[in-house]
């Protein structure tokens, strides 16, 4: 019973948001910008589902559900909720509530926020099926749809080209990495046997010491770290920013580019805690860290920053899970449901600026805390999270990451300095984003600033509160979601005691530290910055840039491909199409012995010797006829040769009908041509004609052996003797071809009469068509009248 | 080639030919005949009516555009199949009837309607290629 | 006869392949009429040549009382003529109006679908 409640729950979880984007364009229509408020329903409604499920998940239970797919492939729809997926589930849903409602206010009166609804909760409902699915094939399916929903939404403002190129950018490289995945999971399955995550799970340690790990590992890396914007798969991100805010504040923070984390956690214990794990995922994510805050300080737009700070946490996320303790892992899950809640918030704050301000450049912005103040107070609280300032849950994430990584040997050393600086770097560039626009003198070029509606200040201010709400209440916080989901990460029942109280202890010292130095970083902000941009000057390339030589390169190796294959020369063409057929009849016969037997000489009657010499002559003629009347003579010959063929071989029917065409032939022949004025003859020189003599007399030479080891094998006469035996007795007809044609084979013979029909009205439109150069000197009435 | 005695007997030939077209057209499920054959000297007919009397006579002649009758022998050949999907079987699946009229037995079948089409199909199709390219030698 | 036929078909194709290669649209109309004459033969000739009685039932009996040529190709080919003139006569037209419309009836001088370097497409997104 509960099995059943849990698939009809389930289910209907994951459909809600497609259900709703379905609808989300015609509500849009009827009831305008209030249909943020039905439509935010659908993932309310999700995110109470999922929230259902939560007694059972945090007490370690897995709900499961699903049914067969492709069961020839033991693919199947399956689905797996344990306390990773049920975290990530419910920040999915929770946070997709309130981004509905901001998209609402934030796109009020723009003319397609229907189709952005609908994307979005797309995008949702990709997302949710992504962490909660169990399958391989199923994870896939819903990984490569978040790469195209969120293609279509960086790409939402498709009239300009940086949007545009934003959102190829960004599906190249997570659909590239997306493949690579791929790659892995079937890997995964066909090597190693093992079709879901549940299996997955099950099978650690033979997959870890699987002789297959090492490029299982490599292909899972490239869809994760692509995925999550590590270097140098990171530029994608910040390109992203030419969405709308909603977008970047949903996809680009707390959700989409959480996939590869996701990934990462979710197969943890599977392939985590090896050499290679534990080395190359810390060095990735430290690089990531640090480079990200720098470039986060660097940029003047303050989305830039924001997404600059979100490659570098997931630098810190990555280099976390890569250290694989127990500790690491708590901090990990701890900051990432932290990030998300005060990363979402300070892009709507963003936003929020944007839209009272109407600039997001860093240097135009000031005391906009007077006419802001709601959105300033959000601001501050997910900026206070973010610089991990207690009582926020950011402060409990950076206690147990300082925790984690507190031991004396170089390697942990190393990546404390990273953690250090990144968070330094990341606490200055929070209260640039959070403080610096509010604060200070408001610039003369701010027109009119103001506070948006209801639903612009209130999603940033319930992330904003629930970030302090958390660490208050950290038992219950613990004990609901970072718990439940540190455990499904770290392979068995872990216990969280964190809280917001500080103890005096070398954590607690360095979260000091980092502290000041962020002040002193935000204090010389614009020394940083102008430093970063001398240094990012002086290497002169990016991986940005690098993107497009990429690009460049295609287009060129497409071009080359494209002039070699196409030269544009019917000769060309034809000499390669008959060498082909020519290779194609000779090599299998050559290889499969097939070749025939020398023929015997052939006893031919007088009439038939006399009507094959006729041909002959015919084709002879042909070939060497030097005006048109012979050309058109000789092929009549030939073909009046080929109708006595089929007359002396008991084929009157088409002999009837070659003498009809022959006829017809000859006389739409002398009809055209005496209007070309075109001698039939070929004036090309000898050494042209040549080379194709001899491959026109291979490809011939390929037919007549092709046909005599046909007719030397034993005739297969059952089809034949099936329509002689019943022509008369079922349908009624004694010419047996005519019944095959109007009768067992109609069908066949009414698409060719269909062909005949269309080549007539093709010839017609042809023959109708004005001339092009006679068009060009009087246009066309149909143009030029609208 | 516009003589006057072949001018003169261009119309005669013309009709003689389509006359025997519509035999042959009839005559092709127990002897050798049929649409494709039949429609061809039928469009051979009037070629040859083209080239003697002009394409314009022709035309007045037919009545119809060529293709209009192309058109209506594929509607034909279509409707053909489809009465055997309401008497139940698959589509395309020959029906006869053997009435007796005056005495005499004559077998109607569908695929009788049928090769009927193909010819209209042929007739028109064909005849109308030739018109179009005679039609170009006045201008 | 089978014999006799390969041997013919052969030719047939040769000299229609011979045409199609050479570069005058003209020459390739031939080469195209050629062809269809080479393949319908082929398939002729695949089928058989075994009896050369007409594949008729003859009046009062159920099926052929004795040995009839082969009536599947026949069929087959019987559509392929039909076909194989409407095409000729579109090519025929086709080649007719490019004729007047290029000025030429060499296929190297007909460039206009797939013109000589035409350079690189530019890049944009």
């Amino acid at each position: 019973m509960a099995e059943i409640e849990a698939t009809t729950g389930g289910i209907l979880a994951l459909a809600l948001p497609f259900v709703a984007a379905a609808l989300a364009p015609i509500l849009k229509r009827i009831i305008g910008a209030h249909a943020a408020w039905v439509l935010a329903l659908a993932p309310a409604a999700a995110f109470a589902i999922l929230f259902s499920f939560l007694p059972e998940v945090s007490s370690g239970g897995v709900v499961q559900f699903g049914f067969d797919w492709i069961p020839a492939f033991d693919v199947r729809f399956s689905f797996r909720i344990d306390g990773l997926a049920s975290t990530f589930g419910l920040l999915i849903t929770g946070i997709g509530t309130l981004i509905i409602l901001y998209s609402g206010g934030y796109l009020k009166g723009h003319r397609d926020q229907g189709r952005f609804f609908s994307f979005m909760l797309m995008f949702m409902g990709s997302m949710l099926g992504l962490v909660l699915a169990d399958d391989l094939m199923t994870l896939f399916v819903y990984w490569e749809l978040t790469s195209i929903t969120s293609f279509l939404l960086i790409g939402f403002d498709h009239e300009r080209e940086k949007a545009r190129r934003g959102a190829i950018q960004a599906l190249a490289i997570t659909g590239g990495g997306g493949l690579a995945l791929l790659a892995g999971f079937i890997l995964i399955r066909e090597l190693a046997g093992l079709n879901s995550m549940t299996e997955v799970l099950a099978a650690g340690d033979a997959l870890r010491t699987s002789p297959y790990y090492l490029p299982i590992f490599i292909l899972v890396l490239c869809g994760a770290f692509t995925k999550s914007a590590q270097m140098p798969f990171h530029v994608w991100l910040p390109n992203a920013m030419e969405a709308p805010t909603p977008v970047s504040a949903y996809l680009h923070s707390a959700t989409m580019v959480k996939a590869g984390v996701y990934l990462l956690l979710r197969m943890q214990p599977a392939l985590g805690d090896t050499a290679l794990w534990t080395t190359v995922l810390p060095a990735f994510g430290a690089v990531t860290l640090v480079m990200g805050a720098l470039l986060a300080v660097r940029a003047t737009d303050i989305k830039i920053t924001l997404a600059y700070t979100t490659v570098s946490s997931l630098g810190l996320l990555v280099m976390l899970i890569g250290v694989s303790t127990e500790y690491a892992l708590i901090g990990a899950v701890l900051y990432l449901i932290a990030h998300s809640l005060f990363k979402g918030g300070l892009f709507m704050v963003a936003g929020s600026v944007d839209h009272g301000a109407h600039t997001r450049e860093i240097d135009r912005l000031g005391g906009l805390a007077r006419h802001m103040p709601i959105t300033f107070a959000a601001a501050l609280l997910c900026a206070l999270s973010m610089g991990g300032i207690t009582p926020f849950v950011g402060f409990l994430a950076k206690e147990e990451i300082y925790h984690a990584l507190e031991y004396g040997d170089a390697y942990h050393i190393a990546l404390m300095a990273a953690a250090i600086l990144g968070n330094a770097l990341m606490f200055a560039a929070a209260f640039i984003v959070a403080l610096k626009p509010f604060v200070g003198k408001l610039p003369e070029t701010i027109d009119h600033p103001h506070e948006g509606g209801f639903t612009i200040w209130f999603g940033p201010l319930v992330l904003g509160v629930l970030g302090l709400l958390g660490a208050l209440f950290y038992e219950t916080y613990h004990a609901l979601f970072s718990g439940p989901m540190a455990s499904a990460t770290y392979g068995q029942p872990v216990e969280i005691d964190i809280s917001f109280v500080p103890h005096l202890n070398l954590a607690f010292a360095l979260s000091l530290a980092t502290i000041a130095l962020g002040i002193v970083i935000y204090l010389a902000s614009n020394g940083v910055r102008a430093a970063t941009s001398r240094f990012l000057a002086s290497v002169g390339w990016g991986p940005d840039h690098g993107f497009d030589q990429a690009m460049r390169g295609l287009l060129r190796f497409s071009y080359f491909v494209t002039n070699r294959l196409q030269s544009g020369r019917l000769d060309y063409y034809m000499t390669i199409t008959v060498i082909a057929i020519t290779a194609a009849l000779f090599v299998p016969m050559i290889l499969g012995g097939a070749l025939p037997a020398e023929p015997q000489m052939p006893q031919l009657r007088l009439p038939e010797w006399l009507v094959l010499a006729l041909i002959l002559v015919g084709i002879v003629a042909v070939v060497v006829a030097k005006n048109r009347l012979t050309a058109i003579v000789s092929l009549g010959i030939q073909g009046f040769g080929t109708a006595l063929i089929f007359m002396l071989l008991g084929a009157p029917d088409l002999s009837f009908t070659q003498f009809m065409v022959e006829t017809l032939s000859v006389v739409i022949l002398a009809l055209v041509m005496t209007r070309l004025k075109l001698s039939p003859a070929d004036h090309r020189p000898l050494r042209e004609k040549l080379p194709d003599a001899a491959l026109a007399l291979a490809g011939g030479a390929g037919f007549a052996v092709f046909l005599l080891s046909i007719v030397q094998r034993p005739f297969d006469p059952a089809l034949s003797d099936f329509f002689e035996e019943y022509s008369y007795a079922i349908a009624h007809g004694k010419n047996i071809v005519n019944v095959i044609l109007v009768d067992f084979r109609g069908v066949d013979t009414m698409g060719e009469i269909a062909v005949v029909m269309t080549t007539g009205l093709a010839v017609l439109a042809l023959i109708r068509i004005r001339v092009g150069r006679r068009a060009k000197a009087q246009p066309d009435p149909m143009e030029t009248t609208p | 080639m516009r003589t006057v005695i072949f001018r003169f007997t261009a119309p005669y030939l013309t009709a003689l030919m389509v006359l025997f077209s519509i035999f042959v057209l009839l005559r092709g499920h127990n002897d050798p005949g049929g649409g494709f054959i039949g429609g061809l000297i039928a469009a051979s007919a009037l070629a040859i009516y083209g080239i003697a009397c002009g394409v314009a006579a022709v035309r007045r002649a037919l009545w119809f555009h060529p293709m209009a009758i192309s058109a209506s022998g594929l509607f034909l050949a279509v409707v053909a199949g489809i009465f055997s999907v309401f008497a139940g079987t698959g589509f395309m699946t020959g029906l006869w009837v053997f009435p007796k009229i005056f005495g005499t037995e004559v077998a109607l079948s569908t695929p009788l309607i049928f090769d009927i089409g193909v010819y209209l199909v042929v007739v028109g199709g064909i005849a109308s290629i030739a018109l179009a390219l005679e039609e170009r030698e006045s201008d | 006869m089978e014999t006799a036929l390969s041997l013919v078909v052969g030719c047939l194709f040769a000299v229609s392949l011979y045409l199609l290669l050479s570069k005058h649209i003209i020459r390739m109309l031939l080469g195209v009429v050629l062809l269809s004459n080479a393949v319908n033969l082929l398939i002729f000739a695949a089928g058989r040549v075994s009896s050369i009685a007409p594949p008729l039932v003859p009046e009062g009996a159920e099926a052929p009382l004795a040995a009839v040529a082969n009536p599947l190709p026949q069929a087959l080919i019987l559509t392929a003529i039909v076909i194989a003139f409407s095409f000729f006569a579109f090519l025929l037209v086709l080649a007719y109006r490019a004729y007047q419309d290029l000025g030429t009836d060499d296929t190297d001088e007909m460039r206009v679908a797939e013109p000589e370097d035409d350079g690189l497409p530019p890049l944009g997104y």
